[in-house]
């Protein structure tokens, strides 16, 4: 139980460091299924926030393992995802419901 | 054909074993299968609402409406299932593992099965909704996937999906009444964890809260999400290749909610035969 505490506190301590870093915002595009740009070049360390702007007649889902994310932008509409802070490496995403065309890399250095 | 099957079975899945486990878990309570059948019929009318309503909920709070609408779901499925665990080892207790018993004591004693009518509600809205979106887009985009082609698709998809929810509740029937409730007790406990986790993950994506630890660890190579195991185990433990460690601490804080809760609401033992003090010694 003291170790629970413990670890809360700690939480706690983290978030008040962490939660209020300006964020960078990167623009990302659908477009007849496929990621525009298909490559985001993100600074490693930072909190991105991600503005994806969904131009199909259909829906997608923005969906990436590496990152631990998943959502579903409508079709015409906008959403926001943040990710990281990233350690520098290569993060890729894809589009659920078109996987085949709709495929992107988030690359943090 | 068989892709749009696999994405619909995925969807499918999650909110199939989560009825299969409650179903398990309310064996012997009259009018069960009425009121399982309502609340997953809850669950489909609330999906085609908020489909048709997912691009207002999209746009809402600068592009987060979305996860804060999950966030909300899984809060609330999380309070009927922690709800439930709590009330039904209580009255398991009470009713010393007689499934009849304990089934009376469900139905009349409390109001149980109202809060797993939401909770499997909510489970189908959350699945049934994204599947929604995905099929009528489907049917909307003038893809290379014929209208016959997405509806064979979808019904198969959502039939294995019901079917494996299906396996799993057979399965769980087959052990001795004493012990069921034992075991989906315990189910439950970790479904309601796996829904903390969750909703961690919706307000880190809506950026609400920090990831911590990101991820805390990777299993994807020993155990993928992608795989039929990794899958079951993230819909019924809330199993995560690449968890962040603030998903770890709502799973963590979860589970030692639900135990707290379950010891405050232990019966009282028998009262002693001693005469309480009179109201002057206590003041």
């Amino acid at each position: 139980m003291t170790f629970f505490i413990r670890f809360l506190s700690t939480a706690v301590l983290l978030c008040a460091t962490t939660a209020y870093a300006a964020d960078i915002e990167v623009p990302l595009i659908i477009q007849a299924h496929q990621f525009v740009p298909a490559e985001v070049r993100v600074p490693a360390g930072q909190r991105i926030k991600l503005l994806v702007l969904n131009k199909d007649d259909t829906p997608e889902e923005f969906e990436s393992k590496e990152l631990n994310r998943e959502k579903i932008i409508p079709a015409g509409n906008r959403a926001t995802i943040f990710i990281g802070p990233l350690k520098p490496g290569r993060y890729p995403f894809f589009g659920e419901f078109h996987q085949s065309t709709a495929q992107g890399v988030v690359i943090a250095e | 054909m068989l892709a749009i099957a696999l994405i619909v079975f995925r969807e499918t899945l999650e909110a199939a074993l989560f009825v299969g486990i409650v179903a398990a878990a309310t064996r012997g309570i009259t009018g069960r299968s009425r009121w399982l059948a309502l609340g997953v019929g809850a669950g489909v009318i609330g999906s085609l609402l908020l489909a048709a309503m997912a691009g207002e909920i999209s746009q809402l709070a600068e592009g987060i409406g979305q996860d804060l609408l999950s966030a909300v779901i899984l809060a609330v499925a999380f309070l009927m299932l922690a709800w439930h665990v709590i009330s039904a080892s209580r009255h398991g207790m009470q009713a010393a593992g007689d499934a009849r018993q304990l089934g009376r004591a469900l139905s009349d004693g409390s109001s149980t099965p109202w809060v797993l009518i939401i909770a499997v509600a909510l489970s189908v809205l959350r699945e049934g909704a994204e599947t929604v979106l995905f099929v009528s887009g489907m049917v909307a985009g003038s893809g290379a996937q014929s209208g016959s082609a997405t509806i064979t698709g979808t019904v198969l998809g959502i039939a294995v999906g019901s079917a494996t929810g299906v396996v799993l509740y057979l399965g769980l029937s087959r052990i001795p009444v004493r012990r069921l409730f034992l075991v989906t007790n315990a189910m439950v406990l970790l479904l309601a964890a796996a829904m903390a986790s969750q909703l961690a993950r919706s307000l880190i994506q809506a950026g609400l809260l920090p990831s911590l630890a990101s991820p805390a660890w990777n299993s994807s190579a020993i155990l993928s999400m992608d795989s039929p195991l990794g899958a079951v185990l993230h819909a019924m433990l809330g199993y995560d290749a690449q968890p962040s460690g603030m998903q770890l601490v709502f799973y963590a804080s979860g589970v030692a909610l639900i135990l707290i809760g379950m010891r405050l609401m232990r019966p009282a033992p028998r009262p002693l035969s001693r005469p309480s003090p009179p109201p002057s010694a206590l003041a």
